[in-house]
């Protein structure tokens, strides 16, 4: 026991540095540089908000009691009669709420005013991923997506990766393009930090996923066993399906595209890791392989759909965790063998189609939750305070208006003549500093 | 006197410099700046997006000479820069009325 505490430390700071500071990272070399700053304020700010105010309802409405869609948000109200030697627990599955809600912000890059943002990730998290965790993680009897439809998802494709794909997708659509998407060239302005957070992010996973593990009660020897073999199992699939997806992401790209990038290989991370998420303990080695593989592929070619449908999902949180996530859920059906977490053959072991509906059924719940939801989040806030920034505004750089600062101060030395006439090919020049203090208001 | 003016390749900079330092020439501004001609820019892919970068970067060479060294500059620099591929860039020549140097206020020929 002291050892699976021990490691829950561990495993919780590193969800946690997942938002801060590698998601902010990955998500900041992809954007502009000038909404860098904003963008990776949204991770940091979503952190603060999400972390307090799990502590005030976020563990009660997830883990305090029996409900289909959520327990009492008052039975364990500040943690109410929570003994300080569970903390840790409550700490874990906080981070995990902090994740969902920044995942979110990649979508709408440039354009969401930040007092909006501000709004939105708190009332998103109690109305649509708190009680998300407590259909999936809770596991109690009436729990909608692990008690009554018995889906499995381990450390969270449903309640995490399609919960905040939907949302975003549902968020971009309300909130429309950024101007000139997509006829205006909008390419990552660092992607040496697109790879730095991407690596943070795989390392931060195993924390995630490995830290996932729950007990059905078994003490000393037969704890130990279940504790060993299970980590063991979940390290060794989150590191080979992450593998995979490289590959299958860099495979697409080699052949459509003709060039292996190095975002492919950032990206192709991300997409195994979220679709092993919910599968990592539910698999075995090939079946990892095959999941990343497939998440990795089918990602790379989901990315270029915003363009045939018209929605600016500016980082892409659709096709890489709705669409990631999506696959390792349903693929649970497929490759899930019985000596796994859940003790259920899948499709390939010869456990027929009942594990692949239940899955999809998940997907399904998830989906409809998440995506009905969010719209009427995001609508009352649309016609009360509004979500987009003004069109001035939003063409000088979020980060001059909302934030009063600028990523980067790069003077036009000898080394630095070109990116000088690169700058000026930029949608306008940046504002003065009074400029700024006017303008800023609406922001 | 002539102003040189060179657009060449960065990755051929150092060969154009060590050839006009051999030849004598005793000083030069060169900028690293942007721009195209039938080489036009390049395609960059980012996530399946493809983007037409329309600058490409180059280094610009200035030197002023004496009317009688021009030719042989241009010369060396379409020598040395020469890859035989599109983009290698452009060498032109234009006349030069005055030179001063600024510390002592030689005049021309003297002030190169």
């Amino acid at each position: 026991m002291d050892g699976y505490y021990a490691f829950m430390l561990v495993a919780t700071a590193f969800v946690l540095m997942m938002t801060v500071p590698a998601l902010a990272l990955f998500y900041g070399g992809m954007s502009r540089s000038k909404s860098v700053l904003n963008m990776m304020m949204m991770s940091y700010v979503a952190a603060a908000i999400v972390g307090i105010l799990y502590v005030a309802v976020g563990w009660s409405m997830g883990f305090g009691g029996d409900g289909t869609f959520f327990a009492n948000p008052f039975e364990l109200l500040w943690l109410d009669g929570v003994t300080t030697d569970t903390y840790i627990g409550v700490m874990f599955q906080m981070t995990f709420a902090i994740i969902t809600a920044a995942l979110i912000s990649g979508a709408v890059a440039d354009r969401l005013k930040f007092s909006a943002w501000v709004v939105f990730v708190p009332l998103w998290s109690v109305i649509v991923y708190f009680p998300m965790a407590h259909m999936v993680f809770s596991c109690t009897e009436d729990s909608l997506v692990c008690g009554r439809i018995g889906a499995q998802d381990y450390a969270g494709g449903t309640a995490v990766h399609i919960n905040a794909g939907v949302a975003a997708l549902v968020l971009v659509v309300l909130l429309g393009k950024r101007i000139g998407w997509p006829r205006e060239q909008m390419r990552p302005h660092n992607l040496t930090l697109t790879m730095l957070g991407a690596g943070l992010l795989w390392m931060g996973w195993y924390g995630f996923n490995v830290g996932s593990i729950v007990f059905a009660g078994e003490e000393g020897e037969a704890f130990t066993e279940r504790f060993m073999s299970e980590t063991g199992r979940t390290f060794a699939n989150t590191t080979l399906a992450t593998m995979a997806a490289i590959l299958g992401w860099l495979l697409v790209e080699r052949l459509i595209h003709k060039k292996a990038t190095s975002l492919g290989a950032a990206s192709g991370i991300v997409a195994g890791l979220v679709a092993i998420t919910p599968a990592a303990g539910a698999v075995n080695l090939s079946g990892a392989v095959a999941i990343g593989l497939a998440a990795g592929a089918v990602c790379a070619w989901a990315v270029g759909l915003k363009y045939k449908l018209g929605y600016d999902d500016s980082l892409d949180v659709v096709g890489v965790h709705l669409v990631g996530g999506v696959v390792g859920t349903v693929l649970i059906g497929v490759f899930s063998t019985a000596e796994g977490a859940g003790g259920v053959d899948g499709l390939l072991y010869g456990g027929g189609f009942g594990s692949l509906g239940d899955q999809t059924l998940g997907v399904v719940v998830a989906v409809i939750y998440s995506g009905v939801l969010t719209a009427l989040i995001a609508l009352a806030i649309k016609y009360t305070m509004g979500l987009r920034l003004d069109e001035e505004d939003e063409v000088n750089g979020i980060d001059l208006v909302a934030h009063g600062e600028s990523a980067y101060d790069l003077h036009s030395g000898t080394s630095g003549g070109g990116s000088v006439l690169a700058a000026s090919t930029a949608p306008a020049a940046a504002p003065t500093a009074t400029n700024t203090k006017t303008e800023g208001a609406s922001a | 006197m002539k102003l040189v003016t060179a657009v060449i390749k960065p990755h051929k900079w150092e060969d154009v410099r060590e050839a006009l330092e051999t030849f004598g020439v005793a000083g030069m501004t060169v900028s690293e700046v942007s721009g195209y001609g039938r080489q036009k820019g390049h395609t960059e892919v980012y996530r399946g997006a493809e983007y037409d970068i329309a600058l490409v970067p180059k280094i610009r060479i200035e030197i002023v000479v004496d009317d009688a060294d021009a030719d042989d500059v241009v010369g060396i620099v379409v020598k040395t820069a020469q890859t035989g591929r599109i983009g290698d860039g452009k060498v032109w020549v234009s006349p030069v009325e005055t030179v001063v140097r600024v510390r002592t206020g030689e005049q021309d020929a003297s002030a190169l």
